[in-house]
């Protein structure tokens, strides 16, 4: 909320300029943002009467004005369309300065020099209209400094309320804690004012229906009413809060609002049926056009300003467009009423208007302050002439303020602050917030000012004192008591080891939105069945691109390569530790830790060793190490040629002790092609939570062998479609005890050896607990394994 | 005899002279000390020697055996020791050639600051607890003291997924669920770090972002002993220089509430554009734990208190590393990643 200075200070003497005050402010919870002086750079504008308009003889554009500050003529030469003689208005004389810091110089305008320029309201800082020039009231003294006059010599504090402060949402209200910063009295008086003999009974009727949604509700008449613009002074205060002037009246009723914090309306009373005002629930399907000139329908949970015969207003949030003021309005009926915050909120909600009003209305306003703004603002209409006040008031007030009181236990604000304020300083700040303190055996009662909605408990009350007492002066200490064991999970700590491992296999961490596109799901090419695309789709998406939550990271993954590759980072390795979403019939969805893997392109290379391909079997190796570093050796890779996302023939399972806990595979080219990435890539995704919850792992030494191994090698001719975990079985099924270790160290295919063939070449590592191995006992083992290799897999012992 | 055999060591020494490698050097030995070498051919002589002179000329045999071995030796090691010169001189190689390096990935920023704020919390005894991401309105909002249709909820607009579900905005949720399995004992002290939604998306808003929560309970904690936790945690954070200002503010699940502003780390409070020239950085908000969100999920207010506080990761990042986007965090850059 925008805050004036000036205005400010008609409420309280404040003996700090302004930006000690915003600093105050804020230490006391009314954040400042920041200070505005919109007048800073004007100077030296004056009150200016035109005494003559005369046609330029080369323009027809432009006139010629010969302007009078009281002491002397000056000969303006001005383009704006809504120059009059006998108007007062601003002269920017030579050597003036304007809005933006231009300084004003002579200038030959077609011919005729002009020693000044009269001003709009923009080259002054106040607004943006350039319409024409501004022109200040007829009663207005010439030959005087335009800055106090227009405000200009204001500065504005632009507050970010708290939503729990809507008191605070008025001058009043910001005066109040402006007194209990420097202790100094609120300067409040009663609105006064002449009414005339005619009385408001028999002439306007209220009858609230719900007094559950409007608890109170005052009504005010002033007839003889003249519309025109408000007074400058008005107009000026308006513009300053951020708020357009309309005419005099509705320029009244938002004055009143931005100084006590209470809504004004203002009904044409000709256009209300009977003066009779109903407040009632709104029939469901019920229409009205409002003061913006919209249809609104609306149900039966929405309060409105009806007649006998139909509504008149959205209470607490619009007027309607029928009983709205206009330039022919004689006299009017003035509502200041007391709506239920948390109907206003859904109503201003549900039909998407907001306005100054309801944004008060919803945060609660001053019960008791309805009368006085009635009044204040039949003063401010009898003040400016606009009208003449109705004798007496309506006041249905069906469930009237009962004050709240609250008990504040010294100990305890020292207790829950840990700090030592003396009860006396307490009373002292409960005293400057108006809560009245009472001391009663060793506690304070205090009571609550109807305009402090927000204050329930001892714990607000506690707040007040501590934010007044300065939260800067309250010590730092550290929590006193048991200890506690500061240490990460079992879990938590493999989580961290897979991170820092992945990394130092060369994979850089990704994090990507949890939502994606449900379009993702078809790039993918899941079928239609796949569990995979059943996800938790959100009500209200910032977009349809962002719309499901994700049941697998692949999709984030892809976007990032794809990303990367168009800004020719064509190489790239990553790994992504995140949640996937499941839906279930639990309450909440599940979800699940996962790890996902995307490579595409070369690793780096040197001139010591040549660059990778990344490919599955590049991929594959992290995983292993990873599953190793974990102590899972149970792992196994099982060929999957039905994951449409993936390539038929280049696509395994992740098996952990015969339970899938994954996929690891080269990307389906046309999943390729639908994310625009026209290299291969091998990914792999991970249930995470399946590998960190795996165990437990128990290490346990084993005796250092006493005997020399021997190692021989071994290469097999075998048809290509008999895998590689098949050979290495029947392998170590036949080495038997004596086998130590099986590493494979050469695949060949190609010349010398048959079509569909290929060669596999691995050292072979013997060794017995107890005793050296003969020769003869190796060769009797090797001879079994190449026997049971041939018999059972059809393969050849290659160079015989 | 005699002389013969100083004339054989004279010129065995002399030749010693001449020879350069330990090949020509083992021929020399063996043609004067090998089997049929010079010395044994002498040595031959002796049996036509008097009886009462061989004593003496086998001593002196003996005596130029001995230095020609000796000489040898040294001869020997001084050329392997040259040899081994000559060698390590060859060997030089150039040591700013790059070195076989393993190719290192990189953990992503955010991970790495969330997790030096796990590990200073860690360290003052603090436990990690995560939440689940997609939340019910009970736990984000109404047990946080936010009842349905509060003008507070309009502080952080919320990705719906039905009436009762949706996206946390906040880790503070975890507050409650802990709390419903400790109460009603005591100490409790958690950091609940995690990924939390907001429907807003521009230059300073994600609409994912992560924070890190952390609450303490206990008897007789207090408002100071959040000022001294937050202070300590700031010095560790940023510098031991780093001063702490607390700002009164409302949440509706803290009071008395406090946003709180470091000095700014860029300028150290002198003012500069990353603080807007006021000398602070906002970097969190926090507060003593609202009494009816202790009593909801189970603790007497009136016998525990607790204070809590929620920083975001993005913004403490960035002001560590001087990011100046956010949007940098989820577009995975290579070029920004690998900087971390």
């Amino acid at each position: 909320m925008r805050v004036s200075f000036n205005w400010l200070k008609e409420f309280v003497d404040i003996p700090v300029g302004p930006e000690e005050l915003a600093e105050k402010l804020t230490q006391v919870g009314l954040a400042v943002e920041g200070l505005e002086q919109p007048g800073k750079e004007v100077q030296g504008v004056v009150t200016a009467r035109i005494n003559e308009v005369k046609p330029h003889p080369n323009a027809d554009r432009l006139v010629i004005c010969i302007v009078t500050d009281g002491e002397q003529e000056y000969i303006i030469v001005t383009g704006a369309p809504n120059v009059e003689e006998g108007q007062i208005v601003p002269l920017a004389k030579v050597g003036a300065r304007l809005a933006g810091g231009i300084v004003l110089k002579k200038a030959k305008l077609r011919g005729v020099e002009s020693v000044g320029m009269l001003c709009a309201a923009d080259e002054l800082g106040i607004g943006e209209d350039h319409e024409g020039i501004l022109i200040l009231p007829p009663d207005t003294p010439i030959g005087q400094d335009v800055n106090p006059l227009l405000g200009l010599d204001d500065t504005i504090l632009e507050l970010d309320l708290t939503p729990n402060r809507g008191d605070c949402l008025s001058i009043i209200g910001v005066a109040r804690e402006v007194a209990a910063i420097f202790g100094s009295r609120l300067k409040s008086r009663c609105p006064a004012f002449p009414e005339i003999k005619d009385t408001i009974e028999g002439k306007v009727r209220v009858d609230i229906e719900d007094p559950n949604l409007c608890r109170r509700y005052v009504a005010r008449m002033v007839q003889d009413i003249k519309i025109g613009p408000s007074p400058i002074w008005m107009q000026t205060r308006l513009s300053s809060m951020g708020v357009r002037p309309i005419n005099n009246i509705v320029d009244v009723t938002n004055y009143v609002m931005l100084e006590l914090g209470q809504p004004l309306h203002a009904f044409d009373y000709s256009t209300i049926a009977g003066g009779h005002i109903i407040v009632r629930r709104a029939v469901n399907g019920e229409r009205i056009v409002t003061l913006d000139g919209k249809e609104r329908q609306l149900d039966s949970e929405m309060l409105v300003i009806a007649d006998e015969q139909k509504a008149v207003g959205i209470a607490g949030v619009m007027g309607g467009f029928n009983s709205e003021v206009t330039d022919n309005t004689t006299a009017i009926l003035l509502e200041s009423a007391f709506f239920d915050p948390a109907s206003i909120r859904r109503t201003s909600r549900l039909l998407g208007l907001r306005s100054e009003a309801s944004l008060r209305f919803e945060k609660g306003i001053d019960l008791e302050g309805c009368a006085r703004a009635a009044d204040r603002a039949a003063e401010l209409i009898h003040q400016i002439g606009g009208g003449k006040v109705v004798s007496a008031a309506i006041d249905e007030y069906p469930r009237v303020y009962t004050p709240k009181t609250i008990t504040v236990r010294p100990a305890r604000v020292n207790d829950i602050l840990g700090v030592t304020i003396s009860v006396d300083e307490m009373k002292g700040i409960l005293t400057r917030l108006n809560f009245n303190p009472r001391e009663d055996k060793g506690h304070l009662l205090v009571t609550v000012p109807s305009y402090r909605t927000d204050i329930d408990l001892e714990i607000d009350l506690i707040e007040e004192i501590a934010r007044l007492h300065g939260y800067n002066n309250v010590p730092d200490t550290l929590p006193f008591g048991a200890g506690t064991m500061g240490v990460r999970t079992d879990v938590q700590n493999k989580e961290k080891m897979v991170r820092e491992l992945l990394a130092s296999c060369g994979l850089n961490e990704v994090i990507t939105y949890s939502f994606i596109d449900p379009k993702m799901f078809d790039k993918l090419r899941l079928d239609e069945q796949d569990a995979l695309r059943n996800a938790v789709r959100l009500q209200n998406p910032l977009s349809e691109e962002q719309s499901v939550m994700r049941t697998l990271l692949l999709p984030g993954l892809l976007d990032v390569l794809a990303r990367n590759y168009y800004r020719r980072n064509t190489d790239v390795a990553v790994f992504e530790i995140g949640r996937i979403f499941i839906p279930s019939s639990d309450f909440l969805p599940e979800e699940h830790l996962s790890l996902g893997c995307a490579v595409m392109g070369q690793t780096d290379g040197g001139w010591k060793h040549a660059s990778r391909q990344r490919d599955f079997y590049y991929l594959k190796g992290i995983v292993e190490v990873l599953m190793m570093r974990l102590g899972i050796s149970q792992v196994s890779f099982v060929k999957d040629e039905n994951r449409t996302s993936y390539h038929p023939g280049r696509t395994a399972r992740v098996m952990i002790a015969g339970e899938e806990a994954g996929v690891i595979g080269e990307v389906h080219p046309d999943v390729l092609e639908a994310f625009d990435l026209p290299t291969r890539v091998v990914a792999c995704e991970i249930d995470l939570e399946k590998i960190l919850n795996y165990g437990p792992v128990k290490t346990r030494f084993q005796e250092l062998p006493r005997y020399p191994s021997v190692d021989r090698d071994l290469s097999l001719l075998v048809k290509k479609e008999i895998s590689c975990d098949e050979v290495t079985k029947v392998i170590w099924q036949s080495g038997k005890k004596l086998l130590r270790h099986v590493n494979l160290f050469d695949v060949y295919e190609g010349e010398q050896i048959p079509q569909d063939w290929r060669s596999l070449t691995f050292s072979l590592k013997f060794q017995a607990r107890d005793r050296t191995l003969t020769d003869e006992e190796v060769t009797k083992t090797m001879e079994r394994i190449v026997h049971n290799a041939t018999q059972q897999l059809g393969a050849q012992v290659r160079g015989k | 005899m005699h002389e013969k055999l100083q004339k054989m060591a004279e010129e065995a020494a002399s030749r010693l002279l001449e020879i350069n490698n330990l090949q020509d050097l083992e021929e020399l030995r063996i043609k004067y000390l090998g089997k049929k070498g010079a010395l044994t051919q002498v040595l031959r002589g002796m049996a036509d020697l008097p009886a009462e002179e061989r004593p003496r000329v086998g001593r002196l045999a003996n005596e130029v055996k001995k230095r020609i071995e000796d000489a040898i030796t040294a001869r020997a090691d001084e050329l392997k020791e040259r040899q081994k010169e000559e060698r390590l001189q060859r060997e030089h190689i150039d040591v700013t050639l790059p070195g076989d390096r393993q190719n290192l990935g990189h953990i992503h920023p955010l991970s790495q600051i969330r997790r030096e704020i796990e590990d200073i919390f860690l360290g003052l005894g603090y436990q990690v607890v995560e939440g689940p991401e997609v939340e019910s309105d009970y736990y984000n909002f109404q047990a946080l003291n936010f009842p349905k249709g509060h003008p507070a909820r309009d502080m952080q607009d919320t990705f719906l997924i039905n009436d009762d579900l949706l996206l946390r905005t906040h880790t503070s949720p975890v507050q409650v669920r802990t709390f419903e399995k400790t109460a009603p004992s005591v100490p409790v002290k958690i950091i609940a770090p995690g990924k939390v939604y907001r429907r807003d998306d521009d230059a300073t808003h994600s609409p994912m972002f992560t924070q890190v929560e952390g609450f303490a309970v206990d008897k007789r904690i207090t408002f100071a002993d959040l000022k001294g936790t937050l202070a300590a945690f700031a010095r560790k954070m940023f510098s031991p220089e780093t001063s702490v200002r607390f700002r009164p503010s409302y949440f509706p699940f803290t009071e008395p509430s406090a946003e709180v502003d470091i000095s700014c780390v860029i300028c150290s409070g002198k003012g500069c554009r990353v603080c807007s020239h006021t000398g602070w950085l906002e970097i969190l908000g926090a507060g003593m734990i609202h009494p009816r969100v202790l009593e909801v999920s189970g603790y007497d207010a009136e016998q525990v208190s607790g204070f809590a506080f929620g920083m975001g990761v993005e913004r403490i990042a960035m002001l560590k590393y001087g990011i100046n986007d956010l949007r940098l965090f989820f577009d995975n850059d290579m070029r920004f990643l690998t900087q971390f």
